[in-house]
């Protein structure tokens, strides 16, 4: 991790030559202009790609050798100016060449003309977001994002090559890198695009009929088979007593259609991603039962995911696409970001939604269709390190329902399905480089056990876990 | 007596089309009188000013019709109307459990021909604009779509005719790939779909090729019929004026069997239509099915009556070129 201190900032200390740990100032621009903090930001920026980060290490030996000291560089770049010293220096020493140097590295990248997939949901929110909002040109990237129709589609033209990244479910890469419905190509869960975000919605005429255990017979819709979205079903019902291949019935449904099979009752509910739980109510068919979050929290969901091969061929693209969408990320989840993602999904080109509904869910103050308006404001989370406690659970889980058919190290595998420890160091570059910006999750324990629907689940342990789950189809 | 003829049905028409759209309209008509009112009891303001909410809120919440126990709530969780705008508005999130009394939800109610006509305009009105990749005006979905049509049908055409004619010239051959066409003719093009994009592995292909394997059969047998149907004293004539077979074929069997060939080829084009539309509804990204799917999973149901309407008049017009075609290759014995 390299924590990038601009010679050209009048507020830090860069070289500390008295040896003193000189405390790092809470907000570095503070007192700039705003031409003079904006060139700062840009460089912060800039020096995340690893050569440009070179050549600005040249350049603090090239500041070195004229002010010797942090105090004389500090007061000349007060009197002069960020913009004004940059130019200055630049007469004197090839600070300009530098700069260049900096610029083609950025233009280093062996593709900038990608093609990302993804399903119209509120998941996809920073894969869209991104878009709509120009977050993957500020690393020169030209992404085109397609809208597709279902995730059997969207699994199909990511082992065909039609889209060189995509928006899956957490599950999916480890179904097709296995080859578990498909055939095998090695993919990777490269970061949470969010957490949480999924509820379970019930017809109106269940509203008297919410405890589990009465549910047999009921016919529920998810969105795909390696879904978060049907581990979470089947571990809801399957602890109420009932067990999910016999005493209830699991289609899988496209997550548009949802709304208009719950409307003609052809299912009595579905655990599904937003906005098709929040559609339901605002169209007065169904109401929201549950959010998952309270069977889990901060549970994994949807994932960007690329392929083993892109990952090798295009090391640069593959680092400035994650930064790109990383930030997305980490910019959906603030406050005032959530509200700008949802009106700029609105539109046809993206979800198609009416806004108030995007809103409602990405700001967490919504009506829950049975009288009730509440304020959660989690109920999409935006927390992009996968950590290895999610990928080990979720594989465990295709084991406990037999999509997997062998007990396997599910620990093991998922070190090498899920890229925790690169997404990790990526944020923490980020972090240093600018201020500004926050992962709350990027210092959590990755293999801490996590409490799903009251039960401790921990890594290390998870074939005993699942064995003693009931209707654990690997035992008897 | 023919013109009168003309004249009553084109009438019938046209009532037909209007009683339809009156009842349609009366059976969606709702009067947009906008939010109605609620009025609050002295008790119930003084509980929502106790819970410090502003009364000019409270006065604006209720103009917007949201009932006392949704705002007695939004009062408990201290929500402010600037984060209640945030959250997309009062209106939205005053929806109420529905009951026998409450009035529709946005967007529950079939749409009324008012609405269908706006959207129409709209859509006709600009055709070609380019709102990003996944949003695009209809003539250019349109364009896509007849595009994909007019390789995928080309193709067959240029495989079903000869082929058409070799079977019903020879009926050694019509025995023999009989069978076969039986078996694949019946095949629906959503079962195709994703054999075609696992083993092409392209999607644009793979709908070219659904188009192709679709409207190969109904152009194939159709052909073949014609063929073997010509008179057999044509034949035999050009025969004793020892014609070679490629030149009985070109200038005494396919005249003869234009018309049959013709019809399968009109056949096969509506074919082509139906199914572009299911397999770009399957696929996504561009065409006239894309558009389809994409208002389906907003649940607009009035844009994509609107592309129905579209899709039934290219439907339409494809059909009317090949009827004139039809009746330029017809003969009378």
């Amino acid at each position: 991790m390299t924590h990038f201190k601009d010679p050209f900032n009048p507020n830090i200390d860069v070289w500390n030559e008295c040896g003193e740990a000189s405390e790092s100032p809470t907000d570095p621009y503070a007192g700039l202009s705003k031409e003079d903090a904006d060139a700062l930001k840009l460089r912060a920026k800039q020096s995340l790609n690893a050569e440009v980060g070179m050549a600005r290490a040249l350049e603090s030996s090239v500041m070195q050798g004229l002010f010797k000291t942090d105090i004389s560089r500090r007061a000349f770049l007060r009197s002069a100016g960020v913009t004004g010293a940059l130019a200055a220096v630049s007469t004197v020493f090839p600070l300009t060449s530098l700069q260049a140097m900096a610029e083609e590295a950025m233009k280093n990248l062996e593709k900038t003309k990608l093609t990302l997939g993804f399903v119209p949901i509120t998941c996809a929110t920073p894969i869209i977001g991104g878009h709509a909002l120009g977050f993957y040109q500020r690393y020169g990237l030209d992404v085109d994002i397609v809208k597709t129709a279902g995730w059997a589609v969207s699994r199909d033209k990511c082992l065909n090559g039609e889209y060189d990244g995509s928006h899956l479910l957490f599950p999916m890469p480890m179904a097709m890198s296995l080859g578990i419905g498909s055939t095998a190509q090695p993919w990777k869960v490269v970061s949470n695009v969010n957490t949480n975000g999924q509820a379970i919605v019930l017809a109106n005429k269940h509203r008297d009929n919410q405890d589990p255990k009465n549910w047999k017979g009921f016919k529920f819709a998810v969105p795909f088979e390696y879904s978060m979205h049907n581990l979470l079903l089947r571990n809801y019902v399957a602890d109420a007593g009932l067990d999910p291949d016999r005493d209830i019935q699991i289609r899988v449904v496209p997550p548009p259609e949802m709304v208009a099979n719950l409307r003609s009752e052809n299912v009595d509910g579905y655990l599904a991603p937003d906005p098709f739980c929040q559609r339901a109510v605002y169209d007065q068919v169904g109401f929201i039962h549950k959010l998952t979050l309270d069977l889990w929290k901060q549970h994994p969901c949807c994932v960007f995911g690329l392929s083993e091969k892109f990952i090798t061929e295009n090391p640069n693209t593959t680092m400035a696409l994650t930064t790109s969408i990383l930030e997305a990320t980490a910019s959906a989840e603030t406050s005032e970001g959530r509200v700008a993602f949802a009106e700029s999904m609105a539109p046809a080109n993206y979800l198609n939604q009416p806004v108030e509904i995007l809103k409602q869910i990405l700001t967490g103050v919504f009506p829950d269709g049975q009288g009730n308006i509440k304020n959660v404001p989690d109920r999409i989370s935006f927390m992009p390190l996968p950590t290895q406690t999610m990928g080990t659970w979720v594989l465990s889980q295709l084991r406990r329902w037999n999509y997997i058919d062998a007990d396997t190290d599910y620990a093991t595998l998922a070190e090498e399905l899920v890229m925790t420890t690169t997404t990790r160091e990526r944020m923490r570059a980020m972090m240093a480089a600018d201020p500004n910006l926050t992962f709350s999750d990027a210092e959590q324990d990755v293999y801490a056990p996590v409490d799903i629907q009251g039960r401790e689940f921990a890594p290390a342990a998870a074939q005993q876990f699942i064995d003693s789950q009931p209707f654990s189809r690997t035992v008897g | 007596m023919v013109q009168k003829i003309d004249m009553r049905s084109t009438l019938l028409s046209l009532t037909i089309l209007f009683v339809g759209v009156f009842i349609w309209h009366a059976a969606t008509h709702v009067p947009d009188t906008g939010p109605t009112g609620v009025e609050l009891s002295q008790g119930e303001m003084d509980t929502l000013l106790g819970k410090n909410m502003l009364s000019e809120d409270i006065e604006y919440y209720a103009t917007q019709g949201v009932e006392f126990a949704q705002l007695e709530q939004i009062a408990s969780l201290n929500l402010s109307r600037s984060m209640i705008e945030a959250a997309g508005g009062i209106q939205a999130l005053g929806i109420s459990a529905p009951d026998e009394n409450s009035a529709p939800a946005p967007g529950s109610l079939f749409p009324s021909p008012t609405q269908i006509g706006k959207e129409l305009w709209a859509t006709i009105a600009d055709p070609f604009y380019v709102a990003g990749t996944n949003d695009m005006g209809f003539g250019i979905q349109m364009g896509y779509s007849l595009l994909r049509v007019l390789i995928g049908y080309s193709l067959s055409a240029a495989v079903a005719i000869p082929l058409g004619f070799l079977i019903g010239m020879s009926p050694m051959f019509y025995k023999a790939l009989d069978p076969f066409i039986q078996v694949l003719k019946p095949i629906s093009p959503l079962a195709w779909m994703p054999i075609a994009l696992f083993t092409i592995g392209d999607s644009e292909l793979s709908s070219i090729f659904v188009i192709f394997i679709c409207s190969l059969w109904p152009m194939l047998t159709n052909t073949a019929f014609g063929v073997a149907n010509v008179r057999s004293d044509w034949v035999n004539v050009a025969r004793t004026h020892e014609l070679s077979t490629t030149k009985t074929a070109l200038t005494v069997i396919l005249p003869a069997a234009a018309p049959t060939i013709i019809t399968g080829m009109r056949i096969s084009i509506g074919i082509a239509w139906l199914v572009i539309v299911a397999a770009e509804m399957l696929v996504g990204g561009t065409g006239i099915g894309y558009v389809v799917w994409n208002e389906w999973n907003g649940l607009r149901l009035d844009r994509m009556i609107v592309a129905i309407l579209l899709i039934g008049v290219v439907g339409m017009l494809l059909d009317a070129a090949f009827a004139r075609l039809q009746r330029a290759v017809a003969y009378a014995e």
